[in-house]
Order: structure tokens, then sequence, then C-alpha cells
């Protein structure tokens, strides 16, 4: 079985801090990480290649550094992994980022796709259902829970109020939730491998079959017009009081506001 | 492409258990004002079996028109089904504006009918407005503002040259329109033929997360518990608190990842965008992540030991205190109140 693992190398954006003073993303010193649903759809394939053996490949897009993702997918235990890099490719929405991606995909062998649901940088979870789309796969978005089954995938997929189980014949497109494991650590033997056995394959524009016009900043749909920080509201009044005079205090206002 | 050709604003209309969804109404206020603007019409798409009686209350919530598809492959969602109809739908009725609810359904769907139609998506927006384009001023472009990066920054994005333009709205963000059975009712049964191919899943069980407590995104008053809880235990005080105001409570990630409150209470950028009445936050230290589910809440009371705390800058009452000593007498205040009137 040949699963394919598209990830993304993040800023951690619980690091991420504003500039007070330009109102800028302050990047400098945010350490990138592997997208976290991503790691959970790593870890789900090599959970499949250890119970009934499947051969992973991980993909990702992105400048030279994700090169370093790449790294630590081998190191936990993926089999290949291909950097899909090229100044064409940058500046693009989800539209022209999963055409990309696609285009990469077509070039491997696959039974399994997986991708996170959403990167906490764009948060637009939209790239996993357009790979499908591209690559005319059925896909289930949101998988909590996955079990292989002969030639067909058991996914409980995640909705607000209730979950579906729900059974898909190979090949198809899974976009995977955190909550599906807990994903394992690199291994020391790993990261050895990971550097002086393993290669990461370096793709550009020539090696995609692609319609350069569906990719990059030309090639998306969307453009960013402006992008600000958010104005907080302006403050109300902080009150330092005893607790009794406080309570009395908050069911005071409560009442100025018709709340009781 | 030819903009000209694509009118009205489309709004998908999500049903569950044939029912339809709060998100759809929220979106048809918001439909109704973009409209206005661009001097056109509400479309409401409802996709499903059985359910003409909510096509017209769809009308009564404020859509000039429905399209309502009766298949028996819609009645429970599912990927390839639903694609094809809007799909098709696009291509013949070419709508300038197609919105769908960020919800797991939504956030499923629109992705999936973008790519197919070639157009620009934006996601989970929680601002839209409609503004000249900035080369041709006759042409009206919708701009989306949405949170990125955790909800540390906000983006507003446009889609020129590409139609219809899409984007999936955060639910509680916006406003519904006014109910009123006055409304005229204007529903279009649409017939399509889904081929048999776009059926690829099989849905084996559908399990539903039974819920007890009120929804936290329907709450009129929701008092909320963080870090500063200190464990499930102490949960019992807030309940007590909620339940005297008639409200509910709900949470911060910190305690539903401590796991002391279930996922459906977590308000905020990965839980719920929330926006009741009142907002009392305990022991709430106010990431931005949080701020992002509830800073639009009418009123914000705040407790909370540190007064350097960022959930002060959203509060409209800031109380430095002990969340274990201010609530047990909160509550016997408003136990007094109550038997005062």
């Amino acid at each position: 079985m040949n699963i394919v693992v598209c990830i993304k190398q993040v800023p951690d954006t619980t690091e991420v801090r504003l500039d007070p003073k330009t109102n800028t993303l302050i990047r400098d010193g945010v350490p990138s990480i592997i997208n976290p649903d991503d790691k959970a759809g790593l870890e789900a394939a090599l959970r499949l290649k250890d119970e009934i053996g499947a051969h992973v490949t991980v993909v990702s897009m992105g400048p030279p550094q994700a090169d370093a993702a790449l790294r630590e997918a081998l190191a936990m235990g993926a089999d290949e992994a291909v950097l899909v890099t090229d100044r064409a490719f940058g500046g693009a929405d989800t539209w022209a980022t999963s055409t990309t991606l696609a285009a990469a995909i077509n070039n491997l062998k696959y039974d399994l796709i997986i991708t996170g649901r959403q990167a906490i940088d764009g948060d637009t979870a939209q790239v996993g259902p357009q790979i499908a789309e591209h690559l005319k796969l059925p896909n289930i978005s949101y998988a909590e829970d996955i079990k292989i089954e002969g030639d067909s995938i058991i996914v409980k997929r995640q909705y607000e109020d209730r979950h579906h189980l729900i059974k898909a014949k190979l090949p198809v497109l899974i976009t995977a939730l955190t909550e599906l494991n807990d994903p394992r650590y690199m291994t020391p033997g790993g990261i050895f491998d990971a550097f002086r056995e393993k290669k990461v394959a370096v793709w550009t524009l020539n090696d995609l079959t692609v319609d350069t016009s569906n990719i990059g900043l030309k090639g998306s749909p969307t453009k960013v017009k402006k992008s600000f920080t958010k104005g907080a509201k302006s403050a109300g009044k902080l009150f330092n009081l005893e607790p009794q005079e406080s309570a009395e205090l908050i069911v005071d206002k409560m009442k100025e506001k018709f709340i009781i | 492409m030819n903009n000209t050709e694509y009118k009205g604003v489309f709004v998908f209309a999500e049903q569950r258990d044939r029912k339809v969804q709060k998100v759809a109404i929220e979106l048809i206020g918001k439909g109704k004002e973009l409209a206005k603007e661009l001097q056109t019409t509400v479309t409401a798409v409802l996709l499903g079996t059985d359910m003409e009686d909510e096509a017209k209350r769809l009308c009564y919530c404020g859509a000039d028109n429905v399209i309502y598809v009766n298949d028996e492959m819609l009645d429970v969602y599912m990927t390839e089904p639903y694609v094809y109809a809007l799909n098709q739908i696009v291509i013949d009725k070419k709508p300038e504006i197609m919105l769908f609810g960020a919800t797991a359904i939504g956030r499923d769907l629109a992705p999936r009918v973008s790519a197919r139609v070639h157009t620009g998506l934006t996601a989970d927006c929680t601002g839209l407005t409609i503004e000249p384009d900035s080369d041709e001023p006759e042409k009206l472009n919708l701009m989306m503002t949405r949170p990125a990066f955790g909800g540390n920054i906000m983006a507003t994005i446009a889609c020129p040259n590409h139609r219809p333009q899409m984007a999936t709205v955060r639910p509680g963000v916006m406003q519904a329109a006014k109910y009123s059975e006055v409304n005229p009712v204007n529903v279009e049964e649409y017939k399509i033929n889904i081929p048999k191919e776009c059926k690829n899943v099989e849905i084996l069980e559908v399990t539903k997360i039974i819920q007890q407590r009120m929804n936290i995104e329907d709450a009129k008053i929701l008092v909320s518990g963080g870090r500063g809880m200190h464990g499930s235990e102490n949960y019992a005080v807030l309940e007590e608190l909620a339940d005297l105001l008639g409200g509910t409570i709900s949470a911060s990630r910190a305690a539903v990842d401590a796991g002391w409150v279930p996922k459906d209470r977590q308000v905020g950028q990965t839980g719920k965008t929330v926006r009741p009445n009142l907002y009392i936050a305990c022991g709430i230290s106010g990431a931005i992540q949080h701020l992002a589910g509830m800073e639009e809440s009418e009123f914000i009371i705040a407790i909370n030991k540190d007064e350097t705390a960022p959930i002060f800058d959203v509060a409209d009452v800031g109380i430095v205190g002990d969340i274990f000593k201010v609530v047990p007498l909160l509550i016997e205040e408003l136990k007094k109140e109550k038997v005062s009137r």
C-alpha cells in the first residue's frame, strides 16, 4: 500500500506575537514546526505502515527551509520525502497550492492520501478537499479514527454534534485531526538515517505537469488586499476591591445593564 | 470570465436531520445587507429530502428566493453528491456571491465546489463588505475579512476576476434577519439528476453527541472558566452561578485540554464563537485565541487574580480578585436579589 502524506511547515502560532509599536507580526526567533494536524496524519500513516505494511511518502510545498520538516518526517519513519519548491509557486492561495500539490502527487503512486484538516497559520482547511477535487478522488474530512479493511478505509468523521462512520474504497483522500493520535518522537537512529541514508527529492516547476497560469500568485483567484492587526476594543474599568465589594459591584452592574 | 453575467447573493442553507441550521439564517441576514448594496436578491439553496416546510421557513427568515433540490442522495451530507448539485446550480444560475457556514460541512463542501468551479474561496470570514474594484470602479467586489495566524492578524481578501466570490463565514458572527411570516414564499423546486458514480462512500453509522446542556452558541449568558479554575471539581460553583442567571457554562482551551470541561464548551479560535448578552470570564487570562471567540459579547465581566491579564483589555468590568472568594459571594448576592423581588 502506498500512502502520500502532505505536510506543511508553519510558524508555531502560539509563539507569534505582535510588535506593539509597528503592529506587525514578530516572527524572529519563532520556531517552525510541522503543522499539528499534518503530524497526526503522518503518525496515522506510520501506524498503518507498522500494522499492515505501507510505503509512506511525505510531500511538502514551500521554500527550501521546509527541508527541515521533511527530515523530521523521515526521522519519524517516513520512507521518502519530496520538497516541491520553486519561486513560481510563491504567493499561492489555496486554489493554486492545491493545483501544485495535486500535480506533484500525480508523479507518485498512491492508495491513500492524507493531509491535515487545516494549517495553523492560514486556518483555511481548504487544500485537502481541493487536492481531492483536482485528482477526482473521494475525500473524507475531519478524520478522528481510521481503519483499513481490505481495499477500503473506514473513517470516523467528526461533526460538531455527531460522528459518521464512513466506508470508502481506496484510493481516497482524508484530512486528519490532531485527535487521531499522539505522534511519535524521532529516534536518534531515525535522525541519522534522515540525514545520511535518506534523501529529500527536490522537485521544481520543470518536474510537474501543470498549467503555469494556475500556480503561484498569478494563478490565485483570491488576492490579499490588506492585513492588519486587530484593534482591541477599548478597555472597561478595572476594580481592585475586597471580595464582598466586588460581588456587590457585579450585581449593580448587572442591574444597570438589565441583565437581572 | 465575464463578471457581469453573474448576479445575486446565494447562501448555502445547511441542514442536519432535515432541519435548517442556525448559521444559514445568519448568512441570509448578512446576504440581505450585501444584496441591498448590489441591488440584487438573496437566494437560499437547500439540498435535502422532504423539506418543503423548511424551504418556506427560509423565506420567512428573509430569503427572496429558495432553490430546493429534493433528492434522496442529499438527505444526509455526503461530499460528492452535494458538490455535484451545487456545481450544477452555479453553472446554471451564475451567482456573483456564494456564502457557506464555516461548519464541519461547509468547510468540506465549499473548497471542493470552489475547486470544481475554479474560483476563489476565503475561509472563516468575520466581516463582509462591498467595495468598488480599485482598477474598475464600476465593478463591485466582495471584501472578505478573516482572522489568520491563530487570530493574531486580520486579512482582507478579494476575488476580483473569478465568479462566484465564495466565502465560508464563522457561525455566530453575523446577525440573523427578522423572522416574518408575511414575507412572500418563493420556492423553486429544482431537479438535478445526480449520477450514481457520485456516491463513493457509504455511511455505516451515525452517532450523535448528546448534549445535556444548552448549546453555548445559543446561550444569552455564559459563565466561562479557564486555567484559573484549577480542576473540574471547581466548575460546580460556575454551574450554580450560570443556573442562577439562566445561562450555561463554557471554557477556555486550557480547561478543555486539561479535561475539566468537554470540547463542545470551548470558546475561541479552535472552539466556538459566542456573543451572549453577558460573558463572565473566571480565571481566564485572555490569550488572543480566546478573545477571538468572545470579544463580540455585549457585556464582559472578567475576574482574575492577575491585574495584567489581557482579558481585562476587552472586559467592560474587570475585577482583580480571587474567583474562589468572589464567585460564592456573588452567588449569595444574586440569591438575595431574587428573594427581594
